[in-house]
């Protein structure tokens, strides 16, 4: 018998090709093309809040090389819905003033970075030169920049939104306010997290390609939903769904931001396709894509708790105002998650979280990795420490009082979650990570190593956050197996794939479940032509939700294989056994055929076209007596199958950092972080540390480094890698301990849960209660209360606490 | 993020790469192009013609000038080159320091270090360091040639006194007398980014000097010979303006310049120590 | 007007290619869109990320911080170059497959030519070395622990594979 893959660390399949320099993003698509090709660019705002007067756009018509120029006036003419604003994506009843913005802006601006003008030329270099000829005569509006100036309200985003309030949300479990008013001890904080973006290594972009001879269109595009730019394409450009195809290449890195859609060049590239009778590409730059694709992260909180002298919680209110840019195309998912995940693996008896939703003048708000959570739980893990810092209680303890306890799942928070659907917690042993995050830090080793430090100078800080991950959420995703006559299995699943390497996770589990070599397994995915019902890569739910319907797939394939073989062998199906791609009778290995030729038996055929298939031909095989494919069967070795689960399952998991900060330079280093991480079972655990790994990484770089850097009149100051400071090697962590468990979900077959966002959830959180520690040794101690944090404003804030 | 269009000359002699400088269009010198590309990319710099010199022979050397003299350095020579280079060790261990703080190694392959010194950065290293040991460039123009001082070089942000239609030949870093000692600092966001404050100290018998990058406009020394240990710092403060921007608040650079000015000093004074024991 | 264009023959590879292309075609992107070779990528077109690094001459260098037309007379090595002649992959490559050196895989080219390089210079680096060999390139996915592990483990393969030959690298 093969040994099992699932839980091995299987080296990846995508690697050959990544590493011969044979991975085809975006932009390579169509090179082949050569001269074919047309590049676009477009014309950006450069104010963040202006009336559009006039464009100018005499001066590019007649620059060689310019294939097309389009303002908002030329759109209806092209597509009539591309007039209307863009799809809100996700509409929540909450959200009573959702605003979008044009695929070319329409009248006024609203952002730095917004779409006003769309050239086609020969090549980008053509097209930006043509971008810098147009005139745009501007009447600029004050600008609403920051959460502060968007809650003073004394200018507005939109004329027609109010005190710039899209949304407001209020949910209540118990009666907060009266239990905190009981409680025999409150606290309350006021925190900020500043605003940061996914920035992936390859930014957005899209290459269409109108087919005249069959009347159809097929999109290249970075995204991390293909069926839903298959979609939205097909609404805005008239056309039937059936005409569109879309193809997720090799993406790279999507980390949230790839998930919203449709990216205003996601239509007008496919519109100039169409029009221009050529393909079309638009490959976005990194200073386009910090001022025109969308950041995350930005709030401001107040947290009102009560608690008794244990540290348990009896109250916590929470109030919390959501920076969402200028639009809300994504609806209210970002700040729903925070105020539901907050919560994380504690029980607050009564909670109530209410939250508005601003408009800004900045760039528009959509998940990045962890969506809402590293806010969530920054007030959480901050108000917990508070709480042991008020009591002279060690941290971890008032933590542990707090749990829920492995005998109250499934723990129903009484709330609504993102999805629509109860905040219902399906499994965890929050204890048991305690325990074995404690152990990999050392915390109660840490108090010595701390005053050993203090006696040579120097200053440590030891720091611990908790968090509980709601991953693999719904609707469904789907799969299709089929096992060709070859032997060769082809999967295909429509969600799409930004380096986790699904490729290979998933092949795990069909060899698994089939019995075929990992090698024979080639999966694809993203791909709307393969299978064209699919939602999309994010909530850590690419491994939950296609995995689980993968293996329920090709558990369907399996069965029909069986059938077929056992009557090829004159065996009953729950007799046989599949090994390596051969069906064989249990116990007796003489008596086998091969998936291949299952294959061949499955498809009865007219007409031989090799050895192989002639012995499925319509003399050599089938019951003259029977139709030659039974009314309820269906040619082929195939199966399909879809997953769609009830509600989301809870991962979780706790970090803890050990920082030194320096006396003199206020310098934040980092000596220690460990992590335990529990998304039920591993398919690969190889995959999975490489994820905490990178999240590990970007929730330094929130934590200490990135940060979204505008100015009063809203323009963007760092919108470079020079001055974003994502962190290279020398930056991060030397060594991440990581330490597993495995409480397996009851939600699905395989018993796993999402594992692509943890890594990055308690990142502001761990650091600001390190930082906090380190800064007490010997000095006063000081409240760290904004993230992220530099040295220069750790350095402020010491002069503030002198 | 495409350059603008621009007429470009690879000239295969100095003479010839001046000629093409001549006349008013608005030209820039492309040697390593590890600044001035970025900002061709951005299109913040749109000249109209481009004099690529890196086909002029001669221009990648680095030698040491005469018996005590210092080090001269080619216009093509680059980062790497300098920063490997025994030569440049032996007579300015200053040189050597300073670069290997310059960006990373791989723009360190293709940067030169005279590029750096003429794109004239307050921010960057190699310019702080030719103001403190006195250094200079030796340009060609129409006129023919002339030499630059490191003090008449660098007269504002980005500014360097060449004029348009003169191209930098060399650089020449003084010698590091026997018996003097040097050191140099820099704290930065992230390792290879620009210093949020840099300094570098020539310590000789009782003179003490530091040139300090991104406090000012441009690099700036200031002499705190006699100054005491513990003043130092604010002394320093006293001849410079740092700046708040995205990354750091004028009073944090401020202690920086404190922090910094106090570690070179004493490792100027050690490194002379020990070179004067060496010499022994 | 018409854009002036330059005939430009550049040696990638080992392979003699020439193109006509405008003075302001960047080298990454001659490479690219002019040469097919999509290997290199394009992260930040100023300087910064590494994604397009190449070796030029054998020395590790910024592909996006170039123009083509200032490109000749070098020997330029990509990422689709760095495969054993037989077609296997490098040391190097079989180091980052081996230690999961890589996620989405568009960062991985720069950071290929670069260790290739690195560990010429260097083939035994110490574990410090090993970052600092990495410390200017950008990778958004694995947080870099995976590569560093694959900068050593490579430094393994090469030794492995360059026992019997020990001439084969150089030093500088």
């Amino acid at each position: 018998m093969t040994t099992k893959l699932m839980g091995q660390k299987v080296q990846r399949v995508e690697d050959q090709r990544f590493l011969r320099g044979q991975g085809r993003y975006v932009d390579d698509v169509g090179i082949a093309g050569g001269a074919r090709l047309l590049h676009a660019a477009v014309l950006r705002s450069p104010h963040a809040h202006a009336r559009i007067l006039d464009i100018d756009v005499e001066a590019v018509l007649d620059l060689e090389g310019v294939h097309a120029v389009w303002t908002y006036d030329d759109l209806a003419d092209l597509a009539a819905p591309m007039a209307e604003p863009l799809p809100l994506l996700i509409p929540h009843p909450a959200l009573t003033h959702g605003r979008t913005q044009y695929a070319l802006a329409k009248d006024e601006v609203n952002y730095a970075g917004e779409a006003i003008a769309f050239v086609v030329a020969d090549d980008r270099y053509v097209a930006e030169d043509a971008i810098g000829r147009i005139r745009v005569s501007y009447e600029t509006l004050p600008p609403v920049v920051g959460i502060d100036a968007a809650r003073e309200a004394r200018s507005l985003v939109h004329e027609d939104v109010p005190g710039n309030i899209g949304a407001r949300l209020e949910q209540n479990v118990g009666d907060a306010p009266a239990a905190i008013k009981a409680a025999p001890h409150t606290l309350s904080l006021d925190l900020t997290v500043e605003r940061s973006a996914c920035t992936p290594l390859e930014g957005r972009g899209t290459v269409a390609r109108w087919e005249p001879d069959l009347n159809r269109l097929q999109v290249w595009t970075s995204t991390q939903s293909s069926t839903g730019v298959r979609a939205a394409v097909a609404v805005k450009l008239g056309l039937d769904l059936g005409q569109v195809d879309v193809i997720t290449p090799d993406v790279g890195g999507g980390f949230g931001v790839k998930i919203n859609h449709p990216w205003p060049e996601e239509l007008l590239v496919p519109l100039a396709a169409r029009a221009l009778g050529r393909p079309v590409k638009f490959t976005e730059d990194r200073r386009e894509h910090f001022i025109s694709s969308a950041h995350e992260r930005g709030q401001v909180q107040h947290i009102e708790v009560g608690f008794d002298d244990d540290g348990r919680l009896l109250g916590l209110d929470v109030e919390f105002w959501h920076d969402h840019g200028a639009y809300t195309p994504y609806g209210l998912i970002v700040p729903i998650i925070t105020s539901t995940q907050l919560l994380g693996p504690y029980k607050p008896h009564n909670y109530r979280v209410v939250f508005e939703s601003l408009y800004t003048n900045t760039v528009m708000v959509t998940p990045y990795r962890g969506a809402g959570r590293p806010q969530g739980c920054y007030a959480m893990e901050r108000t917990m420490d508070a709480i042991a810092t008020y009591l002279g209680k060690d941290r971890a303890d008032v933590r542990a009082v707090n749990f829920i306890q492995p005998d109250e799942f499934p723990f129903d928070q009484g709330l609504i979650f993102q999805d629509g659907r109860e905040l219902e917690y399906d499994s965890g042993d929050y204890p048991a990570s305690l325990e074995k995050i404690k152990a990999l830090v050392g915390w109660d080793e840490f108090p010595a190593f701390q005053a050993e430090m203090a006696a040579q100078g120097r200053r440590v800080g030891i720091g611990l956050a908790c968090y509980v991950e709601g991953t693999g959420v719904g609707p469904y995703e789907g799969a299709h197996v089929h096992i060709e006559t070859s032997g060769k299995v082809k999967v295909a699943t429509g969600l799409t794939t930004q380096g986790q390497g699904h490729a290979t996770v998933f092949a795990q589990l069909v060899a698994d479940e089939l019995g075929v070599k990992f090698e024979d397994v080639e999966v694809v995915t993203g791909d709307t032509r393969r299978m064209p019902y699919a939602v999309g890569t994010f909530a850590s739910r690419a491994a939950v939700m296609s995995g689980s319907a993968i293996h329920l797939a090709a558990k369907r394939a399996k069965e029909k294989a069986l059938k077929i073989a056992a009557d090829a062998l004159e065996a009953a199906p729950e007799d046989l056994e599949i090994v390596d791609g051969v069906v064989s009778v249990k116990g007796s290995p003489g008596a086998s055929i091969d998936l291949g030729t299952v294959s061949v038996l499955s498809n009865p055929l007219r007409y031989a076209f090799d050895e192989a298939s002639k012995a499925a031909t319509q003399f050599s095989v089938g019951d003259p007596g029977k139709p030659p494919v039974a009314e309820d069967d269906e040619p082929g070795l195939e199966g399909r199958d879809f997953y769609s689960p009830e509600r989301a399952t809870f991962a979780s998991g706790m970090h803890a950092v050990i920082v030194e900060t320096d006396p003199e330079t206020a310098e934040i280093k980092i000596l220690k972080y460990a992590v335990v991480h529990d998304c039920g079972h591993l398919i690969n655990p190889m995959i999975v540390e490489g994820q905490i790994h990178g999240g590990v990484a970007q929730g330094v770089g929130g934590a200490l480094y990135e940060r979204m850097a505008y100015d009063e009149s809203g323009q963007l100051l760092n919108a470079s890698f020079m001055d974003f400071l994502m962190p290279y090697v020398t930056e991060v962590p030397d060594g991440i301990d990581i330490d597993h468990l495995e409480t397996p979900s009851p939600l699905n077959p395989l018993g796993i849960k999402g594992a692509g966002e943890a890594g990055v959830i308690p990142s502001a959180a761990v650091f600001a209660a390190a930082i906090e520690d380190a800064e007490r040794v010997d000095r006063p101690a000081l409240a760290i209360t904004a993230m992220p944090i530099s040295p220069s404003e750790l350095y402020t804030l010491r002069q503030e606490h002198p | 993020m495409k350059p603008a269009p621009f007429e470009y000359r690879r000239p295969g002699t100095i003479a010839e790469a001046v000629a093409a400088l001549a006349g008013g269009t608005e030209s820039k010198v492309l040697a390593g192009g590890q600044s001035l590309v970025p900002l061709l990319s951005m299109r913040l710099a749109a000249p109209a013609l481009l004099v690529d010199i890196n086909a002029i022979p001669g221009l990648d050397t680095i030698e040491v000038e005469g018996e005590d003299g210092g080090v001269r350095v080619g216009a093509l020579a680059r980062h790497a080159a300098v920063l490997a280079s025994p030569d440049v060790r032996r007579v300015q261990p200053l040189v050597p320091m300073a670069l290997a703080n310059v960006a990373h190694a791989t723009i360190r392959n293709r940067g030169t270090t005279v590029g750096s010194l003429v794109h004239a950065d307050a921010a960057a290293e190699m310019p702080a360091v030719l103001a403190l040991l006195g250094g200079s460039v030796e340009v060609a123009g129409p006129a023919g040639r002339r030499t630059i001082s490191a003090d008449e070089l660098f007269v504002g942000p980005l500014e360097s006194s060449l004029a348009h239609d003169e191209i930098a030949l060399s650089a020449y870093f003084p010698a590091l007398a026997p018996g003097a000692g040097v050191a140099f600092e820099e704290i930065a966001r992230r390792h290879g980014d620009y210093a949020l404050v840099g300094a570098a100290a020539l310590v000789d018998g009782d003179s003490v000097r530091v040139g300090y990058l991104s406090v000012a406009d441009v690099p700036t020394v200031v002499d705190l010979s006699g100054v005491p240990e513990a003043g130092l710092g604010d002394a320093a403060l006293a001849r410079l303006e740092p700046g708040d921007d995205i990354h750091a608040t004028a009073e944090y650079r401020a202690q920086l310049v404190r922090v910094l000015t106090a570690r070179v000093v004493r490792s100027a004074r050690e490194h002379a120590r020990q070179s004067r024991e060496g010499r022994r | 007007m018409t854009e002036e264009l330059h005939d430009v023959r550049l040696s990638v590879n080992g392979t003699m290619y020439e193109i006509q292309v405008p003075a302001r075609r960047l080298l990454s992107d001659a490479l690219r869109h002019d040469l097919g070779l999509t290997g290199t990528h394009v992260g930040c077109e100023h300087g910064v990320c590494g994604a397009c690094t190449i070796l030029v001459d054998g020395e590790p260098m910024r592909s996006c911080l170039m123009f083509a037309v200032s490109a000749v007379d070098h020997e330029l090595t990509t990422v689709e170059g760095l495969t054993n002649e037989d077609g296997s992959l490098s040391p190097v490559q079989q180091a980052f497959s081996e230690c999961h050196g890589l996620q989405c895989g568009f960062c991985t080219p720069g950071f290929l030519t670069t260790i290739t390089a690195g560990l010429r210079d260097n083939p035994t680096p110490t574990h410090e070395e090993a970052r600092d060999m990495i410390a200017g390139n950008l990778c958004r996915c694995t947080g870099y622990q995976n590569i560093v592990k694959a900068v050593e483990r490579a430094a393994v393969l090469v030794d492995l594979a360059e026992a019997p030959a020990p001439e084969a690298g150089r030093r500088p």
